[in-house]
């Protein structure tokens, strides 16, 4: 459905030091460096799947969304999406392309969000009755007939958001791009954004490419990530995948009764340690998450434990570091 | 073109949403009328030389520049279409299944015609019931009515062709200041909206009419006025066609270019 392949993409930035001699300087002499944005990316994407994009700030992941939606042409390389070349047939491209950029919006401000949609309508061309039908199911399970008669100024985020992503489902697009989606949204509504890509996943086979900083987001809603950095892919797996290479240790908290006593036991790693409590990374290569707590219940009086997998978030971090970005 | 009309539309309400910046406007405006009209008051009554236009031609143009100001002022921006594209909001812009020259068109004839619909009623019905000398009359003749309208209505299209080279500027400078400033007194000389084309000097004159900016608000006003005839009017149509077929091939032109170029960065 989606056919990505080695697409390069790289970046002009000016640059000068500070101050007010460079700064002339520059002037007469601009100079530049150019910036990878995008090294040889390839990737295949099917539908009905979701696919987390992830990567470190600056790794690329907002040019990809950016060139396979047709805002930026790349510099070399091939996509095919529904059969169509973003950049070369931008207008037949868009029609089954649904983007929401995260940090943008796409609603009228001083409007009222209804008017908005109205326009969009019309903009896509989509026959009053299929409008209808699409409005109706996203007001229901996104919970916004309340606010489509509220101008988008009065709006909080959660609730522009929520606008904002059935803004971009109304021409009943076939593929859905998510640009950091949940960025600056409370718990709340950062549940009931991921509950919405799930089910309209699921009802209407739509295909979903997100990107994000938020872990919680992966693990609640991608099947399959894609991770790059410094302009490349490092690992196109599963959650599952990833998890399995990278989580080797688990993390244990432990309560017990006020005690100094210094803790050595091999494979056993202290993240944190106050007089109650601590938490330890168990290398599971080394030894048993049991045989850990066994050790320390020798030393300690021991009034509760608990035991975490690493969060998929550390797990990346690892990942940047194993891979150097 | 439905989605052309429902975008001006969306624009002209929004227009419709600010009331308090139009009676400011109407106040203001109507001010500056008087005060430009008394101006040339003191000039025609210093001068015993028959001038190209009469005073009371002069005033019925001056009304008219006052009340349809925001139609045909350059510096009246919609600083939305700048801020989308200096702050990268564009990108929304281009995942649309449509041509953004069109659609941007169709957004800057709604503003104009919002801020102007609120305006010009106030302005014409007050100066309309001034006494004598300062007030607003009817036009010369049924025929100069008829072609101010269709002037005025190609007026429209002129100005915003113009002013769309402003706002594709910026994609490439980034800033709209520079483009904008230069466009704007320019185009507002030019057009006669500070000396009125007719008491320029003969030199100056044949550069404006080789320019666009008359053909906004100088050629239909005179019309309605009466200071130009039939004969010319006709043939003025013709050069504001052409104006604006150039223009608006240009516009797209260059926005076309502008769009392999983008960056959008960020987020």
């Amino acid at each position: 459905m989606i056919e990505v392949e080695s697409l390069s993409k790289s970046f002009k930035v000016a640059k000068r030091s500070a101050g007010i001699g460079s700064a002339v300087k520059s002037l007469f002499n601009p100079q530049y460096s150019v910036v990878n944005a995008l090294e040889d990316i390839s990737f295949q994407i099917d539908e009905g799947e979701i696919v987390g994009y992830i990567g470190p700030n600056g790794a690329g992941k907002s040019t990809t969304i950016k060139i396979i939606s047709g805002v930026l042409v790349p510099d070399s390389g091939k996509c095919k999406i529904l059969g169509n070349t973003p950049w070369e047939n931008r207008i037949k491209h868009v029609k089954n392309i649904g983007v929401v950029f995260g940090q943008r919006s796409q609603l009228w401000w001083d409007l009222p969000v209804i008017d908005s949609f109205n326009l969009l309508r019309d903009i896509y061309r989509v026959p009053e009755g299929e409008y209808r039908k699409t409005l109706n199911l996203l007001i229901s399970i996104l919970d916004i007939s309340s606010l489509l008669t509220t101008p988008v100024r009065q709006l909080s985020l959660g609730q522009r958001m929520r606008c904002e992503i059935a803004a971009s489902l109304l021409h009943n697009p076939k593929i859905l791009f998510l640009d950091e989606p949940t960025i600056g949204l409370d718990a709340v509504s950062k549940i009931a954004v991921r509950n919405f890509i799930k089910t309209i996943n699921q009802e209407r086979k739509l295909t979903v490419i997100l990107t994000t900083h938020d872990m919680n987001d992966i693990e609640a809603l991608a099947e399959r990530i894609i991770l790059i950095g410094k302009g490349q892919i490092l690992l196109d797996g599963t959650l599952t995948d990833l998890k399995k290479r990278f989580a080797s240790h688990k993390i244990v908290k432990v309560d017990f009764t006020e005690n100094t006593k210094s803790i050595n036991i091999e494979g056993v790693k202290i993240l944190n340690r106050s007089k109650e409590s601590m938490a330890l990374s168990v290398d599971l290569d080394v030894i048993k998450v049991s045989d850990a707590i066994g050790f320390l219940a020798k030393d300690l009086d021991i009034l509760d434990v608990s035991v975490h997998s690493r969060p998929v978030e550390e797990i990346i971090v690892d990942l940047y570091k194993v891979y150097q970005i | 073109m439905r989605a052309y009309y429902s975008l001006f539309k969306m624009r002209v309400l929004k227009g419709l949403q600010y009331r308090t910046a139009a009676i400011a406007g109407v106040c203001t405006q109507f001010f500056w009328g008087i005060m430009y009209i008394m101006i040339f008051e003191a000039f025609y009554k210093s001068s015993t030389t028959p001038q190209p236009i009469t005073y009371n031609q002069l005033v019925q143009v001056i009304w008219l520049q006052q009340s349809f100001l925001v139609l045909f002022m350059l510096w009246y921006r919609d600083s939305e279409l700048f801020n989308q594209i200096t702050n990268g909001d564009i990108a929304y812009e281009l995942c649309r299944p449509s041509d953004l020259y069109g659609l941007w068109y169709a957004k800057l004839i709604g503003q104009r015609l919002s801020g102007a619909i609120l305006r010009c009623f106030p302005i014409i019905l007050i100066a309309a019931f001034l006494p004598k000398p300062y007030r607003f009359s009817l036009p010369a003749d049924g025929i100069s009515f008829i072609l101010f309208l269709i002037t005025i209505t190609l007026a429209l299209l002129l100005i915003v062709a113009i002013s769309m080279l402003i706002y594709i500027s910026t994609f490439y400078t980034m800033s709209p200041t520079g483009s904008l400033l230069m466009i704007a007194v320019a185009g507002e000389f030019f057009s006669g909206l500070i000396i009125p084309v007719p008491l320029m000097p003969s030199i100056l004159r044949k550069i404006v009419y080789l320019l666009p900016f008359r053909y906004t608000s100088d050629l239909p006003f005179r019309l309605y006025a009466g200071n130009i005839g039939l004969k010319e009017g006709l043939l003025s149509i013709g050069v504001q066609l052409v104006w604006i077929l150039i223009l608006v091939w240009l516009g797209r032109f260059l926005m076309k270019r502008a769009f392999k170029k983008i960056v959008v960065q960020g987020g």
